[in-house]
């Protein structure tokens, strides 16, 4: 049972942290959650996403919000990834487990899993 | 949708483009009935558009020339027999009501599903709106606020993963 002393508890861990603000990050990944990504399954892959920045220690590094409709519906759930300097990179046909191995691979580890892409899917 | 908790987002996110700064859902179940109300203070619709509001060609966005979610929620309320009904008002008080009832009885009624879930996408997307959550049936009740979170977690945005898990958890601990 959650009680409200625990988020008291999580305050007090937090409070002295410098960067409490997210939003700061170079990194940017945006998870498309309109009707069409919602119905495709785009809820898990936020969720996936969020927790393996988490995990991964990479709050300070990577910012993951929502959007609406992308306009290519039929590909999603959607991921599209900014970064400073570097092409967007859009992320199609997302699953929880997709996003777990982007959130290592790619905003860990800087490389992109080409196959993902929508470049690589249109292709197929 | 597969489940009530995704048309549930689907519609709050209406709520967040229409830049509402409170967004109340109410989930209710008497009597083999669900009774789901979305309720905002966004800019709400004119009454041409809530006319045809449930038209799937009826939209605000741009990238396409239909919009589902309404349409979606209705279908989902009506399979069982029950009813979709939208209020809208843009004036001093300004905001959209959107109720759908459930015959929870019914070979075709959705599953309600993982509306905590969708509390925390919720939540993750727009942290500085108030949402508030209730969850009311027979063996009790289950309510959220995010307004009286933000009172205790002070600076601390709500959009933390250690907050996310927290409203997770309190949503879905057994009553």
């Amino acid at each position: 049972m959650k009680t409200l002393a625990e988020l008291q508890a999580i305050r007090d861990r937090m409070k002295d942290t410098v960067n409490l603000r997210s939003g700061s990050g170079s990194i940017r990944a945006v998870v498309g959650m309109a009707t069409c990504g919602i119905a495709a399954g785009a809820r898990p892959v936020l969720a996936a996403l969020v927790e393996e920045v988490s995990r991964l220690g990479l709050t300070d590094k990577v910012t993951v919000t929502q959007t609406g409709c992308i306009g290519i519906c039929r590909y999603e759930p959607i991921v599209e990834v900014y970064e400073a300097d570097k092409e967007k990179v859009t992320y199609v046909k997302m699953t929880a487990e997709k996003a777990r191995r982007i959130a290592e691979e790619h905003l860990q580890g800087g490389k992109v899993v080409e196959e993902y892409t929508i470049g690589a899917v249109e292709n197929a | 949708m597969k489940e009530l908790s995704l048309n549930i987002l689907d519609i709050a996110k209406n709520s967040v483009k229409a830049k509402a700064t409170q967004i109340e859902i109410v989930i209710d179940e008497q009597n083999d009935w669900r009774r789901l109300t979305i309720r905002d203070n966004g800019c709400g619709m004119p009454p041409e558009m809530v006319a045809t509001v449930t038209d799937p060609f009826t939209t605000s966005r741009t990238t396409r020339p239909v919009g589902m979610g309404l349409p979606l929620l209705k279908l989902a309320a009506e399979q069982t027999g029950g009813t979709l009904s939208v209020k809208s008002s843009q004036g001093v008080d300004h905001g959209t009501e959107v109720t759908a009832t459930f015959a929870m009885n019914h070979l075709d009624c959705v599953p309600l599903g993982d509306y905590a879930g969708t509390m925390v996408t919720l939540i993750q997307g727009s942290p500085d709106i108030d949402f508030s959550f209730t969850y009311r049936r027979a063996s009790g009740e289950i309510n959220l606020e995010t307004a009286q979170m933000r009172e205790i977690l002070g600076d601390v945005p709500l959009d933390t993963p250690e907050v996310l898990a927290w409203v997770y958890e309190s949503l879905t601990a057994p009553e």
